[in-house]
């Protein structure tokens, strides 16, 4: 028995190292410009493969991008007093500015959950929350409320059956990243999978960047506040007397 | 059109943006109020968050005032003495705020605050609003005599006296002090110039004369606006320049539209129809603080900023 057992271990890793990732992005990088309004990225690849496609279950694709990770406050609300008012807090240790997850199927049927965990796949285990204070209670909502409030406003999506897998070989999704992105490296993970287990993961980053204008002001309003703060009283300054004066001479011109 | 903000992070309709500047520029036009007051309300409702959209708004009024202030150079209603007296407490007042401001932030009730105060001084100035212009409507269509102001108030006993010639008056300094640093407070935590609560205390607490009280609180709110929107940029870097300039294109081009509906309505009117709007903010504001909200949570960036 143990040597049928690692007779088929000694079968099956070849087959796992056997499948690799090739991948291909319709663009890296993404330009925060004045007027952007959320982009859509192609994500496209094929499964290298030495050997014809293994017999067993068909392969299953699951692509993720995440923006930064960065702590973040968690506040709750309760009633003190008659009206609402923050109470308690929670740091989450680290959750994604932004994270998509693509998959070709329902995503608790092509992944085992010790999968999950290893890879930080799924919405709720990008989500890092380790350093919960005791007093608090129900700790636990305040990582689920950072899911919720992120998935309502956008930023986190979880698309089941959005990646296309031709032929056990070819796949392709795409990510749409919405207008309130944040700047930071992308990460963008591809996995294959086969039998509910990840046979191969492919990293890759897309760079979202302010440009332009929007990167000049950004800059200047972190190096340089005082000049900022002096430029921006100086064009409201401007604007007030220029509009002021344009409507002095527009009604004397009539 | 969606024009990403760059200090907010946030993408919006630069056409909503300069409707909205519009919208409030005709109401101020109309009243001769800096429309802080609406202003920073429409923004937390459109999205953007509330410490950019107060020191924002401090921008944009620095714009509007300016604008208005130098056609009462022109018409000599300035009484510059007294600006600069009610601009030291203004000042002072700011820095104050900034630092309220900025330590609420830390403590995560910062919207709280803003909010707080906008129902607190929208429904107090909105209530004696509605009030007075009611009587006012009333006395004119019975046309009573208009009651006399008392000449001689406890301002009067106060030490500090000095001589403002244009406003006619020889009171203490103290009173126009605190005047200015409660505006200048109020500034810095609400994102106004603080006219509405100005306008009122010139006139009925120091006694100005009406004529050059307008003139004297924008030549006040310029500086502390503008020193509020110093304040924040160093020490928050939340002055969205982007967002600003939209909303004061809008502004300045809408005040000159309101001030030509202005001279057609009646002044009691006028300040009814103000009156109502500000309880309507104001409404709307204590709905949300009283209401149990949507979602019991909220996020914010860690490490006190």
């Amino acid at each position: 028995m143990l040597r049928l057992v690692s007779l088929l271990i000694c079968l099956a890793l070849p087959v796992m190292a056997q499948e690799g990732v090739v991948l291909g992005l319709s663009q890296n990088r993404v330009a925060i410009t004045a007027n952007f309004d959320g982009s859509e990225i192609l994500v496209f690849g094929a499964v290298k493969r030495e050997e014809a496609i293994p017999d067993g279950p068909p392969i299953e694709v699951i692509v993720t991008a995440s923006g930064p990770k960065e702590p973040i406050v968690v506040r709750r609300k309760e009633k003190r007093f008659g009206i609402w008012v923050n109470t308690d807090s929670v740091t989450v240790d680290e959750a994604p500015s932004f994270y998509a997850v693509a998959t070709s199927g329902p995503f608790n049927e092509i992944i085992s959950s010790v999968e999950d965990l290893r890879h930080e796949i799924s919405i709720r285990e990008s989500i890092r929350s380790v350093g919960a204070d005791m007093n608090i209670k129900d700790a636990q909502d305040f990582a689920e409320a950072v899911a919720r409030i992120r998935e309502n406003n956008g930023l986190y999506s979880l698309r089941e059956g959005t990646v296309e897998v031709a032929e056990q070989t070819l796949f392709r999704t795409s990510i749409d990243m919405p207008a309130n992105l944040t700047e930071g490296d992308y990460a963008t993970r591809v996995f294959l999978l086969r039998d509910k287990q990840v046979v191969a993961a492919y990293e890759t980053t897309i760079d979202v960047r302010k440009v332009g204008l929007e990167r000049f002001l950004y800059n200047l309003s972190r190096q340089q506040p005082l000049i900022y703060g002096l430029l921006s009283i100086a064009i409201a300054i401007a604007a007030g007397w220029g509009a002021s004066a344009f409507f002095r001479f527009v009604r004397q011109g009539s | 059109m969606q024009i990403y903000l760059p200090i907010a992070e946030v993408s919006v309709n630069a056409f909503l943006l300069l409707g909205l500047g519009g919208m409030v520029g005709v109401l101020s036009g109309m009243f001769g109020v800096g429309g802080g007051f609406l202003m920073t309300p429409l923004l937390f409702f459109i999205g953007i968050p509330p410490a950019v959209a107060v020191a924002t708004e401090a921008n944009q009024i620095v714009a509007s005032s300016f604008s208005g202030v130098l056609a009462h150079f022109k018409r000599r209603t300035v009484d510059l003495k007294m600006g600069c007296v009610l601009l030291v407490g203004g000042l002072t007042g700011a820095a104050l705020g900034v630092v309220i401001f900025n330590y609420l932030k830390s403590l995560g009730q910062v919207e709280l605050l803003v909010q707080l105060c906008y129902v607190i001084f929208l429904g107090i100035i909105g209530s004696l609003m509605f009030i007075e212009s009611l009587n006012a409507l009333r006395r004119s269509s019975r046309n009573a005599a208009p009651v006399k102001r008392k000449n001689h108030t406890w301002v009067h006993g106060l030490p500090f006296k000095m001589r403002f010639r244009v406003s006619g008056l020889y009171i203490s300094v103290i009173p126009p002090l605190l005047v200015g640093l409660l505006v200048g407070v109020l500034s810095a935590i609400m994102g106004v110039g603080g006219g509405f609560i100005m306008v009122p205390a010139m006139i009925y607490l120091l006694g100005m004369p009406t004529k050059v009280v307008i003139g004297t609180s924008l030549f006040q709110i310029i500086f502390v606006t503008a020193f509020t929107t110093l304040l924040h940029a160093t020490t928050n870097y939340t002055v969205d320049m982007a967002l600003a300039v939209l909303l004061l294109i809008g502004g300045v081009i809408g005040a000159q539209f309101g001030a030509v509906i202005g001279t057609r309505l009646k002044a009691e009117q006028l300040r009814i129809l103000l009156a109502i709007l500000v309880l309507v903010v104001c409404g709307k504001l204590a709905f949300d603080l009283l209401v149990m909200p949507s979602e019991l949570f909220t996020l914010g960036a860690a490490g006190g900023h």
